[in-house]
């Protein structure tokens, strides 16, 4: 009992008075996860909407594939991505192990699956009227991929919040590809393990602190952007105007 | 202006539109009408190339539309489309009906005019800003029609246009069509299963059943002189008689049935076989006290058999040894006293009945 009253005091002190370590493994944290959500973005939206949009051989099989790869272990993309990117590895060339830019790259390989996904079941969400209206006016086939994409903006975008959510508080990839080196590669989630399994559990307590602060942005970023969805399907269905 | 020929249309084995042969002219308002589910949409639908035909040709403006995907969108940017459902996109109204031409790559101040004064066309000024999702199915219907007249379009196809809306709503964008037509002269097709809308709107109908245009022509050819007992029954037709030409007088033929005879006008000649069809409003009620004279050279005894309230009509079965419906107002009917039971007399002019020798019939008798 006494160790968790110290451990909170301790956090406390450590957040209030800026500690300058863990400012650098919460801003390290946030911009490899950042990074990693990014770039999995800019992959998955045309991915998914080429998924969407082509009638191919497979493509119910390729969706179920990817919705199974939602759950995919950590430490197994991990240990995949380990395999690859070793100095004796096909990948290994790179030197991207025990690096920043590997675990943005092992984060992306890890929520790539559920952007797509997302993507995919927020275009199927727009009205099919949508995109005949868009073909009848005369749209081409890339001008109305567009448009449908902007309409289902909300739904991707907290589709993209949610991957944030897993990159960031994953801890296998981190581990494993980062390596978990102190002003480098060391992220919340690896250092929580770490100091929890040297008894510094003030420090950890601090890092889960910051964790879990950054776990409540996200909701909050969500709820607003839900809201704001039921808000205009409020006014669909006869609610109130603006 | 579009010329179909030979169209077919599977879906999987089944066959949604077969032989369809048909010319829309330039200028017209022309309505395809016919049971839901009867293969309007899909028409419509390979008319604006959204669908490919599964063989067969359409032309427009004497061009071939089975090429390659860049001449279709090409020929697609001549036409308009109004879907039965609008779907708005969850964006400004304004936005919604420019989307036509920033997708032709019009310059914004072009686009800003042409998109007020296609919103003053269709009576919603002063509609830019706000936000489409939160208009009644009404206005939607007009930032859609809007929205596909805005490019300045040759042809306007819609899609049951005022199937889900109310009567005061149907009648402005009946209004609109119609203007549109006039001022703009813009070709209109037009689907619906209203016959009543078909009637009120449209130069030319064609009649589809079953994934076959039945019947290509006129209102009158189509509402006095139905293709068939199909295009009949739909047109509004209840009486549909068979029977065999006895006696033909310069035109003027008598033709027995089971029970009873009529006098009908028709260059069929004796021994034939004929259907004789009756539109309801053609036959006049009387009560029989002997005293009234009348041109209507048939004249039928009968018992009423059913009456059916239909707005401010009542439709009327009667049983002169053959079944007849006639549809009279609500107050004629209250005047003559009409009731289940009574005995009354149905007359129809000889000139009013639609003869029509049907070669199914043959086999039947």
């Amino acid at each position: 009992m006494d160790e968790i009253v110290t451990g909170i005091t301790q956090a406390f002190n450590l957040i209030v008075t800026l500690n300058p370590e863990v400012l650098h493994i919460a801003a390290l944290s946030v911009y490899i996860s950042l990074a990693a959500t990014i770039l999995a973005a800019c992959i998955s939206i045309p991915l998914g909407g080429l998924i969407h949009f082509r009638e191919f051989h497979g493509k119910q099989t390729l969706k179920v594939i990817i919705q199974t790869l939602y759950s995919v272990p950590t430490v197994v993309v991990g240990l995949l991505l380990y395999l690859l990117l070793s100095r004796s590895g096909p990948l290994g060339f790179f030197g991207l192990l025990f690096t920043p830019e590997g675990m943005i790259l092992g984060q992306m390989v890890l929520i790539i699956p559920i952007t797509t996904g997302l993507v995919i079941s927020a275009l199927s969400g727009v009205d099919r009227n949508i995109s005949d209206t868009l073909v009848s006016l005369g749209a081409t086939e890339f001008q109305s991929i567009v448009q449908i994409v902007k309409e289902a903006r909300l739904a991707i975008l907290s589709a993209v919040i949610l991957a944030f959510g897993r990159a960031i508080s994953e801890v296998g990839v981190a581990m494993m590809i980062g390596g978990n080196i102190a002003g480098q590669t060391r992220v919340l989630t690896t250092a929580i393990a770490l100091q929890t399994g040297m008894g510094d559990f003030g420090f950890s307590i601090a890092l889960g602190i910051i964790l879990l602060a950054i776990a409540l942005v996200i909701v909050v970023a969500m709820n607003l952007i839900t809201s704001g969805l039921s808000a205009e399907y409020q006014q669909v269905m006869g609610g109130p105007r603006s | 202006m579009i010329r179909i020929s030979g169209l077919l249309r599977k879906a999987g084995e089944q066959k949604i539109l077969e032989d369809i042969n048909l010319e829309i002219r330039r200028g017209e308002i022309f309505t395809l009408i016919g049971p839901s589910g009867s293969g309007k949409t899909t028409l419509l639908r390979l008319i604006d190339l959204l669908d490919r035909p599964t063989s067969g040709q359409i032309l427009f403006d004497g061009q071939d539309t089975t090429g390659a995907e860049k001449e279709r969108l090409s020929i697609r940017r001549r036409m308009g489309m109004v879907f039965q459902k609008p779907a708005v996109l969850n964006t400004t109204v304004a936005e919604n009906v420019a989307f036509g031409l920033k997708f032709r790559g019009a310059d914004p101040a072009q686009i800003a005019q042409r998109v007020t004064s296609t919103l003053e066309l269709v009576g919603l000024s002063g509609f830019e800003q706000r936000r489409a999702v939160t208009l009644s199915g009404g206005e939607m219907q007009r930032v859609a029609i809007a929205r596909a007249m805005v490019t300045d379009p040759e042809v306007l196809l819609l899609d049951e246009p005022t199937a889900n809306l109310d009567p005061v709503s149907s009648e402005i964008i009946e209004d609109l069509l119609i203007r549109i037509n006039n001022d703009l002269r813009t070709t209109i097709i037009l689907a619906t299963h209203d016959m009543i809308q078909g009637q009120r709107l449209a130069h030319r109908m064609g009649v589809i059943m079953n994934g076959r245009l039945a019947q290509v022509g006129t209102l009158h050819d189509i509402f006095y002189q139905p293709d068939g007992k199909e295009v009949a029954r739909f047109v509004g037709i209840d009486t549909i008689l068979k029977g065999v030409v006895q006696s033909n007088e310069r035109g003027l033929a008598t033709v027995a049935l089971d029970n009873a005879s009529f006098e009908v006008v028709t260059p069929c000649p004796p021994g034939k076989i004929v259907a004789l069809y009756i539109r309801p409003e053609e036959v006049t009620i009387s009560i029989p006290d002997g005293a009234k004279k009348t041109s209507a050279r048939n004249q039928l005894v009968g018992t009423i058999t059913k009456l059916v309230l239909l707005g401010p009509f009542i439709r009327v079965t009667i049983d002169c040894g053959t079944p007849i419906t006639a549809l009279i107002t609500t107050r004629s009917c209250g005047e003559l006293g009409l009731f289940v039971g009574m005995t009354v007399i149905a007359s129809v002019k000889a000139s009013a009945i639609h003869v029509r020798a049907d070669p199914a019939l043959r086999s039947i008798q």
